[in-house]
């Protein structure tokens, strides 16, 4: 809308309002800026990965390593973190790169809205975008332009030395970080309305052991931190901070609110492995990112009923290895339709004791789509006599059905008048198939509909 | 009088091994078929619950595991609590469980990506102790493999499936190699008999005991998996009680 209009960012309020007479002006107000540029990071620290960092004026810094494979890939990652911005009214881009300099240049001047630079891709891509994605004081970037550089590919083609002289040694270091060459840390934010603990190391540690006993140690420090607020741990960040001034996370996440010392050190030291020592480790920081009031229940007793064993350390475990989305509980869909009977749950949501009908059989496998097959049948609405799967002829000795389900017309138009008739035979062996006859309902009573394979029985 | 004390001796010194093994009392539970025939061919009467069994089907059935799947459904919907599905392939149909006496809130599904995350899940649910069984449909099981699993159901008390799914029908003879597991069953689909109406009566399995620790191998015609989770010792028509007859037709619909 302002774009239309032919404003821009940057441009003297005085020329806005000769262009659009009746426009709002508000005072800039940079201190709320930052303090929202900084809720936001808390939110993103919560949801996505344990570093985080404001970038400002305008940006956020995520250190995803090790935290993509959780939200299903770094593509998906980052369409997910722009829909959900998006939907909270913010309009955002998004890139992943190798370095934060590239990442950020790719994420203002090539995304849309999002960008994912492969491991190793950075130096090519990052060569053709313009100067002010280096993050250099404006000066600096007309001074580039005046002398004639365009695009930060043609700033690396020429020799440092008498740049560096001109424009101050902040050039060339954003270059080497662009290009990773040298190190940029994160510095984390922290909230210091969060659980945290820290331990600093006279002499850096290294071994996988010292860094297991030193993480018990920091969970049950947590553990007591926790309870004088009443809280449970839903989800806990350790971050080590290596002598060459690196960093390097771990996150794990349960189920439900935990204050477990033995649960959460598991948790934590299933992922050691993970970590890469480098030289040494100077700090080890724990921090629960994600708290909850924890309500004890009493436990029932085993007189009265018999006691279910709790699973939810399982759970975490689980899921902190492979990741959540993976772990599930499938429930009931009210459909006919079968491939739409069913949905995920979360595994430990309550059972409401929900099944399917069981007033006809179901098959053991389903395809994930339905494979036509060649039959022969005798008559327009019989089961077919033989029919033709991948490549084999099979003779129906007896068969059951017609099952006949409909089309969900509520759903899409297309389905008003579909119709599958289903059958279940079994071949000379004893093997048994579940076929469909699909089609429009008047096909069908022609026998002109066509068949299709879509689950294998016992 | 002579041949009694012998078997107290030996009994005691069975005990004395088990205690070696480190195996309490509660590992030599067993979870009965219900049907006397295969039950007395199992040591203890039944399969041992803190262990792990083997599950592949015959045939076609060694790559799509159906008849199999079924039977290890029935098998774990007889025991007590959740039980953990480990699969790498989402082709699994969860009414065919719930079919099978297992209700969909007692089952929680992994997918794990590959065999090896596969087997750490498998694992780390039998070790957890707070399962009722953990079935997984594994394609390769290693000797070493096997042995890390039955290690952990002895140390959970919980009972294993390793449900064999092969990529192909030729990869099925490596269902001959040794593992660890306790019991090794081959389920094979047979032709089911006729019914005096149009239908399908109650499938018919070949269910083969093809290893068995301390117990010697055998064959079961046997009828497949009710909505309780057991099977039926197969009859000939003419010899079936009414019972059976009835229940065949109730499972025709």
């Amino acid at each position: 809308m302002a774009e239309q209009a032919g404003l821009r960012v940057g441009m003297p309020l005085a020329k806005a309002h000769a262009l659009v007479p009746d426009i709002l002006a508000l005072p800039a107000d940079p201190a709320a800026d930052a303090a929202a540029l900084n809720r936001l990071s808390l939110w993103a620290l919560q949801h996505y990965a344990p570093i985080v960092a404001p970038d400002p004026p305008d940006g956020l810094v995520i250190d995803t390593t090790g935290a993509d494979h959780l939200h299903g890939g770094e593509e998906r990652m980052l369409t997910g973190l722009v829909n959900r911005l998006g939907a909270s009214g913010i309009f955002a881009r998004a890139a992943v790169a190798d370095t934060w300099g590239a990442a950020h240049a790719a994420a203002r001047f090539l995304a849309a809205p999002v960008c994912v630079i492969a491991p190793g891709e950075t130096g090519r891509i990052v060569a053709s975008l313009p100067i002010p994605g280096l993050r250099i004081p404006p000066e600096t970037v007309t001074g580039l332009h005046v002398l004639g550089f365009a695009t930060i590919g043609e700033v690396l083609a020429v020799p440092r030395a008498p740049l560096v002289l001109r424009f101050g040694a902040g050039l060339g270091r954003r270059l080497d970080q662009m290009q990773g060459t040298i190190s940029e840390p994160v510095d984390p934010l922290r909230d210091p309305e969060r659980v945290s603990v820290r331990k600093v190391f006279g002499e850096p540690i290294g071994a996988a052991e010292t860094i297991a006993r030193y993480t018990s140690g920091l969970v049950g420090d947590l553990c007591r931190a926790l309870e004088k607020r009443g809280l449970g741990a839903r989800r806990l960040d350790l971050i080590f901070h290596r002598v060459d001034n690196s960093l390097q996370a771990i996150r794990v996440g349960t189920a439900r609110a935990v204050r477990d010392e033995k649960r959460l050190a598991r948790l934590l030291c299933d992922r050691i492995e993970t970590i890469d020592p480098g030289f040494g480790i100077e700090i080890m920081e724990l921090t629960a990112t994600l708290a909850e009031p924890l309500v004890l229940h009493q436990a029932v007793s085993s007189l009265i009923e018999e006691e279910q064993a709790d699973i939810a350390s399982l759970v975490d475990v689980i899921a902190n290895r492979i990741g959540a989305r993976r772990l599930y509980r499938l429930a009931p869909v009210e459909s006919d339709v079968p491939e739409r009977s069913i949905h995920r749950i979360a595994p430990l949501a309550p059972d409401d004791g929900a099944t399917w009908p069981g007033r006809w059989p179901r098959p053991a496998r389903l395809l994930a789509r339905p494979e036509p097959i060649d039959v022969m049948a005798l008559m327009p609405d019989h089961p077919p006599a033989f029919f033709t799967w991948r490549g084999v002829r099979r003779r129906v000795q007896r068969a059951d059905g017609p099952e006949r389900i409909f089309g969900e017309w509520w759903k899409r138009d297309a389905e008003l008048s579909a119709v599958r008739d289903y059958f279940q035979v079994e071949d000379a062996e004893g093997e048994r198939f579940w076929l469909f006859r699909s089609g429009e309902e008047q096909h069908i009573i022609n026998g002109a509909g066509r068949w299709f394979l879509h689950g294998i029985f016992a | 009088m002579s041949a009694f004390a012998a078997s107290a001796v030996v009994a005691d010194l069975r005990d004395r091994i088990r205690q070696f093994d480190g195996r309490a009392a509660r590992d030599r539970a067993v979870l009965p078929f219900g049907v006397p025939e295969i039950d007395e061919r199992l040591p203890g009467g039944g399969l041992a619950l803190a262990s792990l069994h083997e599950v592949c089907g015959g045939g076609n059935d060694a790559v799509e595991g159906a008849a199999a799947m079924l039977f290890a459904a029935g098998i774990a919907a007889r025991t007590k609590g959740q039980v953990l599905w480990c699969l790498t392939r989402p082709d699994l149909f969860a009414p065919a469980l719930a079919q099978a006496g297992l209700a969909p809130g007692r089952v929680i599904y992994v997918e794990a990506g590959d065999e090896k995350s596969l087997l750490l899940c498998f694992e780390e649910g039998l070790r957890h102790g707070g399962l009722g069984a953990v079935v997984a449909e594994v394609a390769r099981l290693s000797m070493t493999a096997s042995r890390r699993l039955q290690l952990a159901a002895e140390a959970g008390g919980t009972l294993g499936l390793a449900l064999r799914r092969f990529r192909h029908r030729k990869e099925a003879a490596a269902f001959d190699q040794p593992t660890a597991a306790v019991t090794r069953w081959r389920v094979s689909v047979r032709p089911s008999q006729p019914l005096p109406v149009p239908g399908i009566g109650r499938a018919q399995w070949l269910l083969e005991l093809t290893r068995c620790r301390a117990g010697v191998a055998a064959e079961f015609d046997v009828e497949a998996t009710d909505g309780e989770g057991c099977i039926a010792f197969s009859s000939r028509l003419a010899d079936r009680s009414p019972a059976a007859l009835s229940r065949s037709r109730g499972a025709t619909g």
